[in-house]
């Protein structure tokens, strides 16, 4: 059974300067309990997907296309086609999401406990009482010290790696079947990230949970994801297990990240490559492959078809996708 | 928080004594003699002159002045001796020779009106400017917004005194929506229901300015405070949109605005001179402009020294309020 199933989903921000096609077509899916990891630079479109899936765009300012079936906890619903008041129903409840910055996500005038509690209220009908217990149940489950007596302090009071675990406990108050984390250790300190995301992987194996992880970092998606989506200029570009990916990526994209960060099993002697130039614009995207201006190995495709054709999505391996025309058909 | 009260309380005071100390140095060293302005226009008889000096204590050197003036504060005063013994108690702020009454009674007098001036027009300026503001900002672009732009903009560019004029000449006069103000300040304990018709004019004048100011600062708090992070965790945690704003998004929007209306409310109470002058109501603000057009020193002292006390006092209100309202500032 698969848990979300996204088709087709087109977001685009109609700007002054023209239509920002922000995300083009994505489709994927994701199982019960499993990690789905988005990966790309600032402007690729991987935040930009999920808020879509949550609601959380605004439909004066952009036109949302595609569907995205979820198995919710009464029934199959189309988080894309559902009106967006009923799908207030399912958010926070069924599809939880954590933010980038655990420092402004959190209201400032509220004590930590009456935001979760809030939380667990909104989609239950119990007493307050067992919303407080289930609260202070949640913080203990991500590990802050004195969970009851912090249940009255105030986000100020603590530090960042705290407020993010605060912001899980608020998540995962109701048991959703999927969390969305958007890059969820980006403002933290390197330690405490690596806290986090085993904080984070646990309670997904305990909860039997399934996890959208955005982030650009390839250290985190190697260590916590199952499949992996790299997006560049709001499409997906690669798609696959990631050891696959890992071990043999397909996009030169996909090749540029991965040769971008240090790695434990290379000679330390080696020099870490930078992928050349810039994230085109949304507004004026390049003819063709979006990536063919920044692209090292443009040169191995006959012809000029990089720049005058977008190649598709097609499958290269087992589950192993990459729109990219070397190696097309072999 | 105790500390922090007290600590604010002491330097509060010691911004009083500085506000009395300063004004009464402008008092002491003005190219006026207190003296002679005490008997009238037309007076030369040196000998009143110099009786008066000695009466109200204006031969003694400054220091000693100034102290008795604290004094008075505290301890009552009096003034001449015998059969032309004055005596104005605690708090004295001093002797008007012109208006030959202690400067406390006329103050005493004059505070109620521009305290009913001044709680009216704020009532109704939060009332509307927020009321308005937070209208334009939900509904952006719309034409709630459109209509509130063109409101802040009369508002903002019409001065008080014309306002008034205006609405006196139309509402009363042309319309008779309101019968002609007679003249006389009704205190609210003696009949409530004409206190109020005779100051609905002066409060709507003044309300009319600050809500412009307070509608475009509400707007503006409002739709900063929508896109703050926490709303989008607000909103991803499925609450209802009338939560998130009556709950989520006003409570930080409208926290700066409790600051602003406690610092107007306080310029307030020091005097609306230009509505009270307007409307003909025997405020603060009516008392220091005939006191400075008379060189009347004792009352332009007092009144003076009462503003900077309201000021101060409303801003430790302040203060000591927005720390109820934001966790954050408590610690410091």
């Amino acid at each position: 059974m698969t848990l979300l199933k996204v088709e087709n989903l087109s977001v685009d921000f109609p700007t002054p300067d023209g239509l920002v096609a922000a995300v083009h077509e994505t489709s994927f899916e994701i199982n019960p309990g499993e990690t789905l990891a988005i990966v790309g630079e600032s402007g690729s479109g991987k935040t930009v997907t999920n808020l879509a899936l949550m609601g959380l765009i605004p439909t004066r300012t952009a036109n949302v296309s595609g569907s995205a079936i979820f198995e919710s906890h009464d029934g199959q619903i189309d988080l894309l086609g559902i009106d967006r008041n009923d799908l207030r129903k399912y958010r926070g409840r069924d599809i939880a999401m954590i933010f980038q910055d655990p420092m402004s996500s959190l209201h400032p005038f509220y004590t930590i406990g009456d935001q979760i509690i809030e939380a667990h209220q909104i989609h239950n009908k119990v007493d307050i009482k067992v919303s407080r217990a289930r609260a202070v149940e949640l913080l203990e489950m991500v590990g802050i010290q004195g969970a009851d007596t912090r249940m009255k302090s105030f986000p100020h009071q603590f530090s960042g790696g705290m407020r993010q675990r605060v912001m899980i406990a608020m998540a995962l108050v109701n048991n959703p079947s999927l969390l969305i984390a958007d890059e969820p250790t980006t403002a933290l300190d390197v330690t405490v990230q690596a806290q986090i995301m085993k904080l984070l992987s646990d309670l997904q194996k305990d909860l039997k949970m399934a996890m959208i992880l955005i982030t650009h970092d390839m250290g985190v998606v190697a260590g916590a994801a199952d499949r992996v989506n790299v997006m560049y200029a709001g499409r997906i570009v690669e798609s696959a297990n990631v050891r696959d990916l890992y071990a043999n990526p397909l996009m030169p994209y996909t090749q540029g990240l991965l040769t971008s960060v240090p790695r434990m099993d290379r000679p330390h002697t080696e020099r870490l490559t930078a992928i050349p130039g810039q994230p085109p614009s949304m507004i004026a995207l390049p003819l063709g492959c979006s990536f063919n201006p920044r692209c090292t190995r443009k040169s191995e495709v006959a012809g000029s078809r990089c720049q005058t054709q977008m190649p598709e999505l097609t499958l290269r391996g087992h589950e192993h996708f990459a729109r990219c025309f070397i190696g097309e058909g072999s | 928080m105790f500390a922090y009260i007290s600590r604010r309380l002491a330097v509060s005071l010691l911004i009083l004594l500085t506000v009395s100390f300063a004004v009464y140095v402008i008092f002491a060293f003005l190219p006026f003699d207190p003296a002679s302005l005490t008997c009238g226009k037309n007076c030369n008889d040196p000998g009143i002159i110099e009786a008066n000096r000695r009466r109200l204590g204006y031969d003694l050197p400054f220091f000693t002045q100034y102290f008795l003036f604290l004094k008075g504060l505290f301890f009552g005063r009096t003034f001449g001796e015998g059969a032309a013994l004055i005596n104005c108690p605690a708090p004295s702020l001093g002797y008007s020779f012109q208006q030959h009454a202690c400067v406390t009674n006329l103050i005493g007098e004059a505070l109620p009106v521009t305290f009913s001036l001044a709680i009216g027009a704020i009532v109704m300026w939060l009332a509307l400017g927020i009321g308005l503001g937070i209208l334009a900002a939900r509904f952006r672009g719309r034409i709630v917004d459109q209509l509130s732009t063109i409101f802040v903009l009369i508002g903002t560019s019409l001065p008080t005194f014309l306002t008034g004029l205006l609405l006196m000449v139309f509402v009363v006069i042309r319309w008779h929506l309101i019968p002609f103000p007679s003249g006389n300040y009704t205190p609210f304990l003696e009949n409530p229901f004409e206190w109020a018709q005779i100051l609905f004019l002066p409060w709507l004048t003044l309300a009319f300015a600050y809500a412009a100011l307070y509608t475009r600062f509400v707007r503006s708090s409002v739709i900063d405070t929508s896109n703050e992070d926490y709303i989008r965790t607000a909103r991803a945690k499925g609450l209802t949109e009338s939560v998130i704003l009556g709950k989520h998004t006003l409570r930080a929007a409208l926290a700066p605005i409790a600051t602003m209306a406690g610092l107007d409310f306080a310029g307030l109470l020091g005097g609306a001179i230009l509505t009270e002058s307007v409307f003909n109501l025997p405020g603060l603000g009516r008392l220091a402009i005939s006191a400075v057009v008379k060189y009347d020193l004792p009352i332009i002292v007092a009144t003076t020294l009462l503003a900077a006390f309201i000021v101060v006092v409303m801003n430790l209100v302040v203060d000591i309020l927005y720390a109820y309202i934001d966790p954050r500032v408590r610690v410091a």
